[in-house]
């Protein structure tokens, strides 16, 4: 299944992790059933990539990101960081191998009675880093997330997105190869999150570093991601670079992750009005996915003036994933079932998306 | 009041904070690292020994469960073995000792608890060791609380030490029995009582003032 694409804009380097056949089963307790949290996944970080993993609670992505710092180990198949099978280390190095996996939390995770500063500091500190040299790596971390002048500052008095610049920091304070991301900006605000998001690409450029993030919200990939793997019930059920999956998502849980982003779910005013069945005097309502080349075609006056037909426009968005521009259309249009079809067939050999959703009358 | 009663006063209120403070500082000694490791020893948790942990706490509860004079009385034969005699200040330091420490377990146990599940895992997701997590993580982090803990030790400690009068201890205990109860001078029991109230007070608004200037979660800019 992980298949090396030389094309692939994720996919620069070697493979820095990568999991090979792995399930997490917890065992049954008392009050609950054997949980197979991770099932039989394959996946495939390239070196220096971006890869977001999206699925909703439950899903199983906090337990594969804590594979890959074996905070929890597999209980079947192998997890390889940078050539290191994570399951067949000893506590000692496997801490080792922890200073070379950074993390940050959903919930920051700082400690509450240490400042910026000294947050930074501590993973120097448990690696035994001299304390006469700690000051020359925190600093420039500090300069880097741009709180060098909340230094000397207490959790308690920075705002969410400063926690999480301290958290940032902090990951990064061991100069490891690899960022994971726990939900990081799902306790931020949208504006936060995008200043979160913007200082994580920064970081991925400046310093190469991959970072593979988890998250249950679509628009942080769309921003973040560019390779993405969706989870459900434990299982990888599509992968690919952000541009594909969301220009042509295959499954259903996937296509209502990129639905919420692209504005392709059908709008709850519309779904109560929708109607199944054709009757004179009712219109057909399509949903048209632009993507790639096709996004800039005019699509509906080329169709307007070759059936003469009108377009009532419903619901539309325009996004751009990956740089490329990537639209949906909800319209409806007066057209008898025949025309109908003709419109649906000329749409559809162009490389769009048409869906024909229902009547409205 | 005679110059004699001011000095036995005063006398007494030195012993009792004699033996407040070294049973304080023995309790904690044994305590802390009990508490620590009730706090962390069941399954799962940094230093997994769950039979261990349950053995200790039964311990634990068995001792807190006894009655204090009764406990004072019952372990006369190890006081004596520990402290030469049975009667007197320094022989009463010893089953305060043995009173404070699983006290002062349970209150540290519960501090730490307290402390966030998440600093644990981004301690260990950084490559600490437990050891590392209890010292730079978890004790920190319970500061606070911890300091807070201690304070209601001392304050309970300072309550038994009056009780060790009772049989044969020294202190503002003894005095209280020996001149205001027995020989009937109110205006003893009156200084007594008073003397430790205001020594509760006043170690409670130490401690206060510490804990309060050793947290930062509240702090705003």
């Amino acid at each position: 299944m992980p298949v090396l694409d030389p094309q692939d804009p994720g996919q620069q380097g070697r493979a820095i992790i990568s999991f090979d056949g792995v399930s997490k089963i917890f065992p049954s307790r008392k009050d609950s059933a054997e949980v197979k949290a991770v099932d039989n996944i394959d996946l495939v970080v390239p070196e220096g990539a971006i890869v977001g993993v999206i699925g909703k609670s439950g899903a199983g992505k906090s337990t594969l990101i804590r594979l890959i710092n074996g905070l929890e180990q597999p209980t079947h198949g192998k997890v390889t960081v940078d050539g290191l099978d994570i399951g067949s280390l000893d506590e000692k190095a496997l801490r080792q191998a922890r200073r070379s996996i950074g993390m940050i939390f959903q919930h920051f995770n700082l400690l509450s009675s240490r400042t910026a500063f000294d947050n930074i500091a501590l993973p120097l500190e448990i690696a035994g880093t001299p304390r006469k040299d700690i000051k020359g790596i925190v600093e420039p971390l500090l300069d880097m997330v741009g709180l060098a002048d909340k230094r000397d500052r207490y959790p308690a008095e920075l705002s969410g997105g400063q926690k999480q610049r301290v958290g940032i920091a902090r990951a990064l304070a061991t100069k490891p190869k690899v960022l994971l991301s726990d939900e990081a900006t799902s306790a931020l605000d949208p504006e936060t999150t995008a200043q979160i998001i913007a200082l994580l690409k920064q970081i991925n450029a400046d310093l190469n570093l991959t970072i593979l993030f988890i998250t249950h919200e679509m628009s942080v990939v769309k921003k973040l991601a560019q390779r993405v793997a969706v989870m459900e019930g434990g299982q990888i059920i599509e992968q690919g670079t952000t541009y594909e999956i969301f220009s042509k998502p295959t499954h259903a849980t996937t296509k209502r992750f990129v639905g919420e982003v692209t504005g392709g779910n059908v709008p709850e005013w519309l779904q109560s009005k929708l109607l199944a069945d054709y009757a004179p005097g009712r219109q057909a309502v399509i949903r048209i996915a632009f993507t790639g080349a096709d996004a800039d075609e005019p699509v509906l006056s080329r169709l307007t003036r070759a059936y003469g037909v009108d377009f009532n426009i419903m619901h539309g968005q325009i996004e751009y994933v990956a740089d490329h521009p990537f639209g949906t259309l909800i319209a409806s249009v007066a057209a008898e079932p025949e025309l109908q079809a003709k419109l649906i067939a000329d749409l559809t050999a162009t490389r769009n998306t048409v869906e024909h959703l229902g009547y409205v009358a | 009041m005679s110059p004699e009663l001011i000095n036995m006063i005063l006398w007494s209120t030195l012993d009792t904070l004699t033996m407040v403070a070294l049973a304080g500082i023995f309790g904690t000694l044994a305590g802390l690292p009990l508490g620590i490791f009730l706090a962390t020893s069941r399954a799962g948790e940094l230093f997994p020994a769950p039979n261990v942990n349950r053995l200790l706490g039964l311990v634990v509860n068995a001792t807190r469960s006894t009655p204090f004079i009764i406990l004072v009385v019952a372990i006369v034969p190890l006081t004596r073995l520990i402290a030469g005699t049975s009667i007197g200040t320094s022989a009463a330091v010893v089953p305060l000792t043995i009173a404070a420490t699983p006290f002062i377990a349970r209150v540290i146990e519960g501090a730490i608890r307290e402390v966030d599940q998440g600093l644990v895992e981004a301690a260990r997701a950084f490559g600490a060791s437990p050891l590392q997590i209890v010292w730079k993580v978890l004790l920190p982090e319970a500061m606070p609380a911890v300091t807070l803990a201690l304070t209601l030790a001392t304050v309970s400690l300072i309550g038994y030490s009056a009780m060790v009068g009772a049989v044969g201890g020294g202190g503002l205990g003894d005095l209280g029995i020996r001149y205001g109860y027995q020989r009937f001078m109110p205006e003893v029991m009156a200084t007594v009582v008073a003397v430790l109230i205001c020594l509760v007070q006043g170690v409670q608004s130490l401690g206060d003032f510490i804990s309060r200037r050793l947290d930062k979660r509240t702090r705003h800019s």
